[in-house]
C-alpha cells in the first residue's frame, strides 16, 4: 500500500471482512489481541481507511464517513461477541482444572479439647449460679481443724480415722491427742470448705464449693485416690431437710435428665445431723433403671455451725457432697476410671469441649 | 464389718418364714444399717453325710498310707453293682484319723469347693477315687486340715448325732449353702456390732417383735454380794487406778468379773456355734474362747477369759509406766506409753506388777486360757472409748474388742454378758459359775436431753405429732417423761451414747417415721452480695477455653512427684525438697512430695500418651502447686465446736503452705497436622509463646517477656529459648521457652519440645476489673509503611518496637515484625529487624509531611538503641 493514504472502500470492506471471518475462527484471547491489532491497529486498513478519508472529495466524505462508522461497528460487534465468548471458554476450562475432590479431610490446625471432668464442674456452678448461690472454694492441703475438727471430728473420733486421709509430714505441730505432726492434712473432703466459707462470708450462706479431694486409695477400675467432689451449703433461718431433697432432686434432673431424681437413706456424718447417704434414680443405668450411691448430705450439725460461731438455736443448714467422677462415669458410660485420670488426649477427645 | 447370718438374727427377733438376704439387705439398709456385700456360698454339691462301712490302710511306695474306703453315702449318691444293688462307694482317703464306722463329709463327684476346686472320679493309688472326704480347710470352713472332719468330734448331741444319716444334705448341715450378709456399721452405732443390736434395728425397720436378750440376762446375773458390815466377799479384789486419765476420764468405769470352776477344757464347742462362729468370719479355736467370741458377738460386750490359777489378785487397771512393754496374744512386742490402760495382776504382793494385757484392745501372752486350763475368771468391763481408740492407734492393733469399746459399749451389759457366757460354759464344758462377782462400777447414768418436739419440724421438715415422737423415742429405748410444755425430759438409752443432743433425736425420728416422708421444697434464695460467677471465676474459664481452641487438649495428672521427675527436669532435688510438701504416708514411696510447677506431673501425662503411640501431643493443665515454707510457723491444734478467735484463725492459715492455682501447657511434635497436604514444621518455643500470648490477649493482660541471659536460665530450659513472662509493671507470673535439650532427650519428647506455665493465683488478681473502655474508631484512611532496622544483636524485638510506640505516638493504628534476619548483607553482631507499621489519625487524614515527621520521630528514637534505618 502506497503511503499517501487513497480512500478504497471495496479494499478496506473486504480486509474488514477477512478480519471478522478470521476472528470468528479464533479461540484465544492471544489470536484475538493479535487480529484486533492487524485490523483495527494504527496499521490496519481500517484504521489508514478513516485517516484517508480527510483528503476526499467534500461530496463523498458523509458516505465514506457513514461506511467507516459501519466497518469498525462491524468489527466492534464481532471482536466483542468473540472476546465474551473465549473469555468464557477460558474461564470455563479453568474451573474445571481447579476442580478438587473436597471429600479429602482437611484439618490443618489441631483441634484440641476441655477434659470433661473440669467442664462437669463447670455445669454444676452453673447450676448452683442459676439457683442464685455462689462458688467458693478452699485449700487442698488443709489444717485438721478446718477438715475434721471444725466439722465435729474430734482428734479421737473413730470415723477420722476412717478416712484414709494422706497426712503432711512435719514435726512442728502436736495435735490434740498429743500425735506429733504438721496438723496438715491433703484434704479428704470438699466439706473443709464449709467453716471457711461460713466464717469469711457469714449468714445466710449458699456456696457451693467444687473442688480435688484425696484419700490413701489405690488407682483401681472404681477408686482413684485423688478425685473431685462438690459440696454444698446453705444456712438460713428456716432451711430444713426438706429444702435438702429439694435442690437435690433439681441438680439429678441437670445432670442427668428430666426423670432423674433422689433417695435419702440413714447414715452417719459426723458433720451432719441428721444424716443420709444420697441415692440417685439414673434412668439409663446399664442393664436398667436404678437406684445408685452418689454422695452424702444432711443437716449442718450443731457444732459445725459453732465452730464458725453461728447459733444453732437460730439458723439451721444443711450440706451435701456429690461425687464427681462418679457422676461422669454414670453419664457419659465410661466403665474405668483410668480413663478418667491418665490424660490419654483420646479420651479427652471424644468430649471436644467437654459436652 | 459384722455378718449377719439369719439364723443367728432369729434368737433375738421375729423373722418372717422364707425371709431372703436381698431383702434382709433392704430391711436394715431403711435404717441406716448399709449393706456391704451378700457373700454367697463358695460351694455346690452334692456334698453328703457318709458312714465308713470299711477302711483298708494301704502304706504306699512314698512312705505315705492311705486309706481305701468304701463309704455308705446314701441311697441316692451310692454306687450300684453288676446286679443293680446300692453299694458304698469305694473313696481313697490319705487323712490319718480315717477310720471304719465315723460319719465324715463327702464331697461327690459334680461339688465344687472353694477356689473352684472340682470333685471328679479319679484314678489314684490303684483305685479309682469316687469322691472325697473333706477335711475343714477344704470346704472353707476352718483352718484344720490335721485330717478329715469326723462329725463324732462336731459338737453334736448324743441325739443328733444318732440321727445322722448317709446321704443327708452335709451343706444344710453345717450350712454351708447359705449365704450371708455383710453391713457396714456408721461410727455412731456401736451397738450394732452384735445381734442384739441389729436385731433391734430389725425390728425398727419391720415392726417385726423384738426381745432385749439382755434384760433377762441381767435379771438372771447375780451382783456383787453386800456383806453386812460393808466388807464383801467377791471372786476377785479388782482396784482402778488411773494416774493419767484422758481429758479428765477415768479409763475404766466399769469392771465386772466373775470365776467358772471345775471347766472340761477337752469339751468341743457344739457344733451350731461352730457354725456360727465361722459364718461370722471367725475361727473356731476351743470352747472357753469360742464362748467369749460368741457372747460378744451377740450381744456386743468384749470379754476376756484368764486362766484364775495363773492370776494374782487384786487385778489393778492402771495406765502404763514409761518403759513398760508387753508382748500381745499376736506375739508382737509393745512398748507403752503413759497413756495406754492396761490390765495388771499382783502376783507375790506386788500390786499391779505383771501386765495381762492391754485394756480393751488385746491379752498378752501371760494369763491367756490354755487346754489345761479348768478354772476361769471371766472380765467384762467397760472401758473409756478416746483412751482405747488412742491404744489401738499407737500399737496399730486394731481388734474385735477395740472396734466395740472405741464406738462405745452398753455400760450396762456387762453381768448380762457374762452370765450368757456362764450359761454356756456351764452347759458346754461342765463348769460352774459362782455367784459371788466383783462389780466396779462407776458409769453414770446418760444425761437426760431437753427436746423441743418442734426441732422435728424445724430441722428435719417434718409433721409428726407429739405423740408418734414419743413412740419412736421410747422403741429406741429412750425414756420419755414431761411434754406438757412441748418439751420432752429424754433419758437415752445405755446402748446409746451417740444420743447426747436434740438433733440425734431428730434423726432417730425422722429415720424412724421414713427419709421418704419429708417433703421436698426448693429453697428461695435471698439475692446478698456478687450474684454469678466472679470475673476471676469466669476468666479461668476462659483460659481453659482458649487453650483447647488453640489446639491444645486438657488433662488432669496427680499432684505427686519424687527424685524421677526431678532428675528429668535437671532440678536439684536436695534443693527444692526443703521447700516441697512432703506425704507422710504416700502411695507411691518414690513420689511423696507434692508439686511446685505442674510440668513434671503434666510431663508424665505427655509421656503416657507418647508410650501409647500417640504423636503431636500437646496437653495443658490447670491445677495447684504447693510451695512449703520451712519457716512456717506451728499450726495449733482447736477444739471443734468452738469458733477459734481471730489470732487463732490467722494462725491456722499462716501454717499452711501457699498453693497457687497454675496453667501450664507442654507442646510436641508437629505445630499442625500433617498428611495429604504436606509436612508441617515442628513445634518450639514459638508456639509456646503464641499460646500465651492468646491467653494474654484473651485477658487482656499485656504480658510481655524478658529474656534472661543464658547464664541466668533455670537448667530445665533451653538457655537461649527462655523467657519469663511479667506483667506490665514487671511482675513475674510464668515462664515459657523450650525444653532444654537434655530434658526433652530424658523425658523422651521430640527436639525442641516446649512449655509455658502461668501462676494464675498471681496473673488473674492483677487484671482490671473495670469494664473496657473503648476508643473512638477512625474513619480517616491510614498511612503504611514498611520499616526495616539493623540492630545490634542484643537488642530485642520487643526494645524495638516499645521503642517505635513510642515514637509513633497517638497514631500509631498497628505495628507488626515481618521480617527477621542475619547474615552478610547485615554484618556481624547484628541483625536485620523489618516492621509494617500502620499510622492513622483519629480526627483528619494525614499528610505526607504528618508521615514523614512521625518517620523521623521514631528513626531518631530508634537510633537511641543503635538502630538504623534501611535503605
Amino acid at each position: 500500500m502506497a503511503d499517501i493514504a487513497t480512500f478504497d472502500a471495496q479494499a478496506v470492506t473486504a480486509d474488514v471482512a477477512e478480519g471478522i471471518e478470521k476472528i470468528q475462527n479464533a479461540s484465544t484471547l492471544e489470536e484475538l489481541k493479535a487480529l484486533k491489532s492487524r485490523y483495527a491497529g494504527a496499521d490496519s486498513a481500517m484504521t489508514k481507511a478513516s485517516k484517508a478519508i480527510g483528503g476526499l472529495p467534500k461530496d463523498q466524505k458523509k458516505d465514506a464517513g457513514k461506511l467507516m462508522g459501519k466497518l469498525r461497528a462491524d468489527f466492534g460487534r464481532a471482536f466483542g461477541a468473540k472476546e465474551a465468548e473465549v473469555k468464557q471458554a477460558a474461564e470455563k476450562a479453568r474451573l474445571v482444572a481447579e476442580t478438587v475432590d473436597m471429600t479429602q479431610p482437611v484439618r490443618r490446625h489441631p483441634l484440641g479439647a476441655r477434659h470433661p471432668l473440669p467442664k462437669l464442674l463447670e455445669d454444676v456452678e452453673d447450676f448452683f449460679v442459676s439457683m442464685g448461690w455462689q462458688i467458693a472454694d478452699g485449700p487442698e492441703v488443709e489444717t485438721e481443724w478446718y477438715d475434721f475438727d471444725a466439722l465435729n471430728f474430734g482428734p479421737d473420733h473413730p470415723a477420722r480415722q476412717m478416712q484414709d486421709t494422706f497426712y503432711v509430714k512435719g514435726n512442728q505441730a502436736k495435735d490434740a491427742a498429743g500425735f506429733v505432726g504438721s496438723n496438715m492434712v491433703m484434704r479428704t473432703q470438699t466439706s473443709s470448705d464449709q467453716v471457711r466459707a461460713l466464717l469469711t462470708r457469714g449468714v445466710p450462706l449458699y456456696i457451693a464449693s467444687p473442688g480435688r479431694v484425696f484419700r490413701t486409695d489405690e488407682l483401681d477400675a472404681t477408686h482413684t485416690p485423688v478425685f473431685h467432689q462438690c459440696e454444698a451449703l446453705a444456712v438460713d433461718k428456716h432451711l430444713t431437710m426438706a429444702n435438702l431433697k429439694g435442690v437435690l432432686d433439681k441438680l439429678a434432673v441437670a445432670m442427668f435428665g428430666p426423670e432423674a431424681k433422689t433417695r435419702l437413706r440413714p447414715s452417719y456424718f459426723p458433720f451432719t445431723e441428721p444424716s443420709a447417704e444420697l441415692d440417685l434414680w439414673f434412668p439409663d443405668k446399664k442393664g436398667g433403671a436404678g437406684w445408685l450411691e452418689w454422695g452424702g448430705c444432711g443437716m449442718v450439725n450443731p457444732n459445725v455451725l459453732k465452730s464458725a460461731g453461728i447459733d444453732p438455736d437460730v439458723y439451721t443448714g444443711f450440706a451435701f457432697g456429690v461425687g464427681m467422677e462418679r457422676t461422669l462415669l454414670l453419664r457419659h458410660d465410661i466403665n474405668d476410671m483410668h480413663d478418667l485420670v491418665e490424660g490419654d488426649v483420646r479420651f479427652s477427645e471424644q468430649f471436644v469441649m467437654g459436652e | 464389718m459384722p455378718m449377719i447370718d439369719i439364723d443367728w438374727l432369729k434368737d433375738h427377733v421375729e423373722v418372717p418364714e422364707g425371709l431372703t438376704y436381698e431383702q434382709l439387705a433392704k430391711d436394715l439398709v431403711r435404717v441406716g444399717l448399709e449393706e456391704e456385700e451378700i457373700h454367697q456360698s463358695q460351694v455346690t454339691g452334692p456334698i453328703v453325710v457318709g458312714y465308713v462301712v470299711d477302711a483298708t490302710p494301704e502304706p504306699q511306695k512314698n512312705g505315705k498310707t492311705i486309706n481305701w474306703c468304701h463309704v455308705d453315702v446314701g441311697d441316692e449318691y451310692n454306687d450300684v453293682d453288676e446286679n443293680g444293688n446300692k453299694v458304698p462307694r469305694g473313696i481313697v482317703c490319705g487323712a490319718p484319723n480315717m477310720a471304719a464306722g465315723e460319719k465324715v463329709v463327702v464331697t461327690l463327684p459334680g461339688a465344687v469347693l472353694p477356689g473352684d476346686f472340682r470333685i471328679e472320679p479319679r484314678k489314684t493309688y490303684g483305685h479309682i477315687s469316687d469322691g472325697m472326704c473333706a477335711s475343714e480347710r477344704e470346704l472353707g470352713l476352718g483352718d484344720s486340715h490335721n485330717g478329715i472332719i469326723l462329725l463324732r468330734e462336731y459338737g453334736f448331741s448324743k441325739e443328733e448325732y444318732e440321727a445322722l444319716k448317709p446321704g443327708d444334705d452335709a451343706m444344710e448341715l453345717l450350712h454351708m449353702n447359705n449365704p450371708v450378709l455383710e453391713i457396714n456399721i456408721t461410727p455412731d452405732r456401736g451397738y450394732a456390732f452384735s445381734y442384739r443390736g441389729v436385731a433391734r434395728e430389725y425390728h425398727h425397720s419391720t415392726g417385726a417383735k423384738y426381745i432385749d436378750p439382755v434384760i433377762g440376762l441381767n435379771e438372771k446375773a447375780p451382783a456383787e454380794p453386800k456383806g453386812i458390815d460393808g466388807q464383801t466377799e467377791h471372786d476377785m479384789d479388782v482396784l482402778i487406778e488411773d494416774n493419767n486419765p484422758i481429758h479428765g476420764v477415768v479409763g475404766c468405769d466399769r469392771y465386772y468379773g466373775r470365776i467358772v470352776r471345775g471347766f472340761n477344757p477337752a469339751a468341743p464347742t457344739p457344733n451350731w456355734m461352730r457354725r456360727r462362729l465361722i459364718r461370722a468370719g471367725m475361727r473356731s479355736i476351743s470352747l472357753a474362747v469360742d464362748v467369749t467370741n460368741y457372747v460378744m458377738l451377740d450381744l456386743g460386750q468384749p470379754l476376756h477369759a484368764y486362766d484364775l490359777n495363773k492370776i494374782e489378785g487384786p487385778v489393778v487397771v492402771r495406765r502404763a509406766n514409761e518403759g513398760e512393754e508387753l508382748t500381745t496374744l499376736d506375739e508382737k512386742n509393745h512398748k507403752l506409753s503413759p497413756e495406754d490402760l492396761l490390765i495388771t495382776d499382783s502376783p507375790n504382793g506386788e500390786h499391779g506388777s505383771r501386765i495381762l494385757g492391754l485394756a480393751g484392745v488385746m491379752g498378752g501372752l501371760y494369763g491367756e486360757v490354755t487346754s489345761e486350763t479348768t478354772d476361769l475368771f471371766i472380765e467384762a468391763a467397760h472401758f473409756d472409748q478416746v483412751s482405747i481408740a488412742r491404744s489401738a492407734r499407737r500399737h496399730k492393733t486394731p481388734s474385735e474388742a477395740s472396734r466395740r469399746f472405741e464406738r462405745g459399749v452398753d455400760t450396762q451389759l456387762q453381768p448380762a454378758a457374762v452370765e450368757k457366757a456362764v450359761e454356756l460354759l456351764t452347759r458346754y464344758g461342765a463348769g460352774e459359775g459362782s455367784r459371788t462377782p466383783v462389780d466396779v462400777n462407776n458409769t453414770k447414768r446418760p444425761a437426760d436431753i431437753r427436746f423441743k418436739v418442734s426441732e422435728v419440724a424445724r430441722v428435719a421438715g417434718l409433721d409428726t405429732d407429739t405423740n408418734t415422737i414419743s413412740d419412736i423415742l421410747t422403741d429406741i429405748g429412750c425414756n420419755v417423761g414431761g411434754g406438757g410444755n412441748g418439751e420432752f425430759s429424754v433419758a437415752p438409752p445405755t446402748w446409746r451414747p451417740d444420743l447426747t443432743e436434740p438433733c440425734d433425736l431428730v434423726e432417730e425420728v425422722a429415720r424412724l417415721v421414713g427419709y421418704d416422708e419429708i417433703p421436698v421444697t426448693v429453697p428461695a434464695v435471698p439475692v446478698t452480695g456478687v450474684t454469678g460467677l466472679t470475673l476471676e471465676q469466669q476468666r479461668q474459664r476462659w483460659i481453659a477455653n482458649t487453650l483447647a481452641q488453640y489446639g491444645l487438649v486438657e488433662t488432669l495428672s496427680y499432684p505427686f512427684v519424687g527424685d524421677a521427675d526431678y532428675k528429668a527436669f535437671a532440678i536439684d532435688a536436695e534443693a527444692i525438697k526443703p521447700v516441697s510438701v512432703e506425704i507422710a504416708n504416700p502411695l507411691a514411696g518414690d513420689r511423696p512430695f507434692l508439686r511446685r510447677s505442674l510440668l513434671p506431673t503434666l510431663a508424665r501425662t505427655v509421656q503416657r500418651n507418647i508410650r501409647r503411640g500417640l504423636m503431636d501431643v500437646s496437653l495443658y493443665e490447670i491445677g495447684h502447686v504447693f510451695l512449703w515454707d520451712p519457716e512456717a510457723p506451728a499450726i495449733p491444734a482447736l477444739p471443734g465446736g468452738v469458733k477459734p478467735t481471730d489470732e487463732q484463725l490467722a494462725a491456722l492459715d499462716a501454717g499452711l503452705p501457699e498453693q497457687p492455682q497454675h496453667v501450664a501447657a507442654i507442646l510436641t511434635g508437629k505445630a499442625e497436622n500433617s498428611g495429604w497436604l504436606g509436612e508441617t514444621r515442628d513445634v518450639d518455643w514459638s508456639d509456646a509463646v503464641e499460646a500465651v500470648m492468646r491467653v494474654s490477649d484473651r485477658l487482656g493482660a499485656k504480658l510481655q517477656l524478658k529474656q534472661p541471659a543464658a547464664e541466668d536460665v533455670p537448667a530445665t530450659w533451653h538457655p537461649g529459648r527462655f523467657a519469663e513472662v511479667v506483667l506490665p509493671d514487671g511482675t513475674k507470673v510464668g515462664t515459657v521457652g523450650e525444653f532444654h535439650p537434655h530434658v526433652n532427650e530424658a523425658l523422651g519428647f521430640p527436639e525442641h519440645s516446649a512449655a509455658f506455665e502461668l501462676n494464675l493465683s498471681a496473673l488473674l488478681p492483677a487484671l482490671n476489673d473495670k469494664p473496657v473502655q473503648a476508643r473512638p474508631i477512625s474513619t480517616f484512611p491510614p498511612v503504611r509503611q514498611d520499616l526495616a532496622f539493623t540492630v545490634p544483636a542484643e537488642v530485642t524485638a520487643q526494645q524495638l518496637s516499645d521503642a517505635i510506640r513510642a515514637a509513633a505516638g497517638d497514631s500509631l493504628e498497628s505495628i507488626e515484625l515481618f521480617d527477621v534476619f542475619t547474615g552478610d548483607q547485615v554484618g556481624e553482631g547484628a541483625k536485620s529487624l523489618a516492621f509494617a507499621v500502620t499510622f492513622r489519625s483519629p480526627d483528619k487524614t494525614l499528610e505526607s509531611s504528618d508521615s514523614e515527621a512521625i518517620r523521623k520521630a521514631i528513626v531518631e528514637k530508634a537510633a537511641e538503641l543503635g538502630a538504623q534505618l534501611r535503605a
